[in-house]
């Protein structure tokens, strides 16, 4: 049996990431079915990639678009999983 | 037996058509891909790629979902072996004799060894689910609403008991996982529950979004801020195969791994995960020479592999006769199963043998093709891992999002999944274990209906539960694990959960 660890010794070295994601998150719910699918992800990703794992801006331009506009196509388009489009036909 | 023969004949003619044949090996692609991927466990995986085989018919889709369950057992040994990171928790003692052996060199044997045994014990446990899942259906036909909740209330009992770590926490797990599941309209009287005026919670909370919060996100949360992992150790293929002593040491692990993983698949739990924990206690204590256990022991990769894919086998035996989930895998293939329409319990083998012996021959094609795919294109694999975690966690991110949302167009789901994948980090954080309550949520809504019944047939008598003796026996088999757990409070012995614990760490029995 015995005693838990108390609170501050499971150690919570990551917490920023973890908000930051979290945010992302709440970010994408607001917005996916404002924007678009497309848009959001794009955003999201780039935010993530770029602003939290301070990649360069072509890596994270290209993952940015490669991603949100693949997976797109291959839901929406391929599978045939209706993902919602934006203001712009995005 | 004939008929037997005759039925899994059907089955084939179902599994070797192209395009039954074209999903199931994309099931195992796939599979292989989320259990090689650190933070994508076969539960998330299933959960995440639901959408995608909403277009297709059920044979197909549950065909293709079962591809990527055992697909990713096969996926998580690749981690384990080559850089000590369990792809997914079944592969946690792997790690030890797997990652030993790797260094030492035998990569290529240990992935082999870890490939065949997969195969062997996913054929054989084939061959036993196919033997017992239709005469256990003819038996619970028998199964009146009072058995049926005994028998669910004795799986919850039986997955705290066996899950590892503190059965009060895998118990009030269990439990938050039932409150969850009474959020919806109530199924007898029409009245909406906890619903707080959000029209979406009607429906009650999908287990998609909570099992993709409690495993996929959460494990990004706890993932993405810490140091970059350890190098991977790349095999050549001219070291695959083992040597003939290798081949000697695995082949009686194997077997006994197989049936092992079996019997334990088919008790509710997390089958896959205990089941490689106990054939490693096993194996390390038949050994000639237990010290060689942790420094590259074949019989330490060769048993718990095994046994954690016959357990996915065994898993599937009372999820498919009786429509009863043991454990949160199986849970979430019950709903997906659900979501095609298709309704697993008794009735299902009679109903539909086209899509239930299809099922069973897909799992005879997916353990080839998953044998073929494994041995030669392990390298290529491997360099998914090579993707920094950096760049690949937005990605992952975004399907989880994405899988979420599409089951139902909801972004309700969205938040449900956020609010979990909190809940998981914390839990993560404190050393719970989230797996119960996914069981709990799927459950929760068989159980009420179960009790419910059983007491409009009673008048609201609870003796009903101790006048039938199937009913009374399984209760009374619940009550026995939860004194058992009592045990170790007077002996002041170990528990077994305690011994895994030290078996994992490598201290003495």
């Amino acid at each position: 049996m015995g005693a838990s660890r108390g609170l501050g010794a499971v150690g919570w070295s990551e917490w920023r990431h973890a908000a930051a994601i979290l945010g992302t998150c709440a970010f994408a719910a607001i917005a996916l079915e404002r924007l678009g699918y497309r848009l959001t992800m794009a955003i999201a990703l780039g935010f993530l990639i770029g602003v939290i794992e301070r990649q360069g801006v072509f890596v994270t331009l290209t993952l940015a678009v490669a991603l949100a506009a693949g997976s797109y196509l291959l839901f929406d388009t391929l599978l045939r999983v209706p993902l919602p489009r934006g203001p712009f036909g995005l | 037996m004939t008929e037997t023969v005759h039925n899994l004949l059907l089955g084939f003619s179902v599994a070797l058509s192209p395009p039954v044949l074209l999903y199931a090996f994309v099931g195992c692609v796939v599979g292989t891909i989320v259990g090689v991927l650190p933070g994508v466990g076969p539960l998330a995986g299933i959960s995440l790629l639901l959408p995608a085989t909403f277009g297709l018919d059920a044979t197909k889709a549950i065909v293709m979902l079962a591809g990527i369950y055992y697909g990713a057992m096969y996926g998580g040994s690749t981690t384990s072996i080559l850089m000590r990171i369990p792809g997914e928790a079944a592969s946690v003692m792997t790690c030890i004799d797997g990652y030993a052996m790797a260094r030492k060199g035998r990569a290529g044997a240990a992935l082999a060894i870890a490939a065949v045994g997969s195969y062997v014990a996913g054929t054989v446990s084939v061959v036993a689910l196919m033997f017992l899942a239709p005469p256990l259906a003819s038996f619970a036909l028998r199964f009146g609403p009072p058995e049926y909740f005994a028998l669910l209330i004795l799986g919850l009992l039986v997955l705290a008991y066996m899950s590892s770590g503190s059965m009060v926490k895998a118990l009030a797990m269990a439990t938050l996982g039932l409150l969850l599941g009474m959020i919806g309209i109530d199924q007898m009287t029409g009245y909406f529950r906890f619903a707080y005026g959000v029209v979406e919670l009607g429906d009650g909370i999908g287990v998609v979004p909570v099992a993709v919060g409690l495993f996929g996100l959460s494990e990004i949360l706890a993932t993405a801020g810490q140091e970059t992992p350890p190098a991977v150790i790349k095999p050549t293929l001219r070291e695959l195969l083992p040597s003939r002593q290798e081949w000697k040491d695995a082949n009686w692990p194997i077997w006994r791994g197989t049936v092992l993983g079996f019997l334990i698949g088919i008790i509710p739990g997390s089958a896959h995960i205990i089941s490689s924990f106990v054939s490693y206690a096993v194996e390390r204590r038949l050994a000639r020479r237990p010290e060689e256990f942790g420094q590259g022991a074949v019989a330490g990769v060769a048993g718990p592999e095994s046994a954690n894919n016959s357990a996915t086998s065994g898993a599937f035996v009372p999820m498919l006769a009786l429509g009863v989930p043991s454990g949160p895998i199986p849970a979430v293939m019950l709903a997906a199963m659900m979501v095609h329409g298709v309704s697993p319990g008794p009735l299902l083998i009679k109903q539909q043998p086209e899509l239930f012996w299809g099922f069973i021959a897909s799992m005879y094609v997916g353990n080839v093709v998953l044998l073929i795919l494994n041995l030669p294109l392990v390298g290529v694999f491997v360099n998914l891992l090579r993707v920094p975690y950096p760049l690949l966690y937005p990605g992952i991110l975004v399907f989880c999002i994405l899988g979420v949302y599409a089951v139902n167009s909801s972004v309700v789901d969205v938040w449900i999944m956020l609010v979990m994948g909190l809940v998981g980090y914390l839990l993560r954080k404190l050393e719970f274990e989230p797996a119960p309550i996914v069981l709990g949520v799927i459950l929760a809504p068989m159980i009420e209906m179960a009790l419910r019944q059983s007491l409009a047939m009673s008048d609201g008598q609870y003796a009903i539960f101790l006048t039938r003796p199937i009913a009374t026996t399984l209760l009374a088999v619940g009550v026995l694990l939860v004194l058992l757990s009592f045990k170790s409070l007077i002996t002041h012995g170990f528990d077994w959960r305690e011994r895994m614990a030290m078996a994992e760490k490598g201290e003495e029995l």
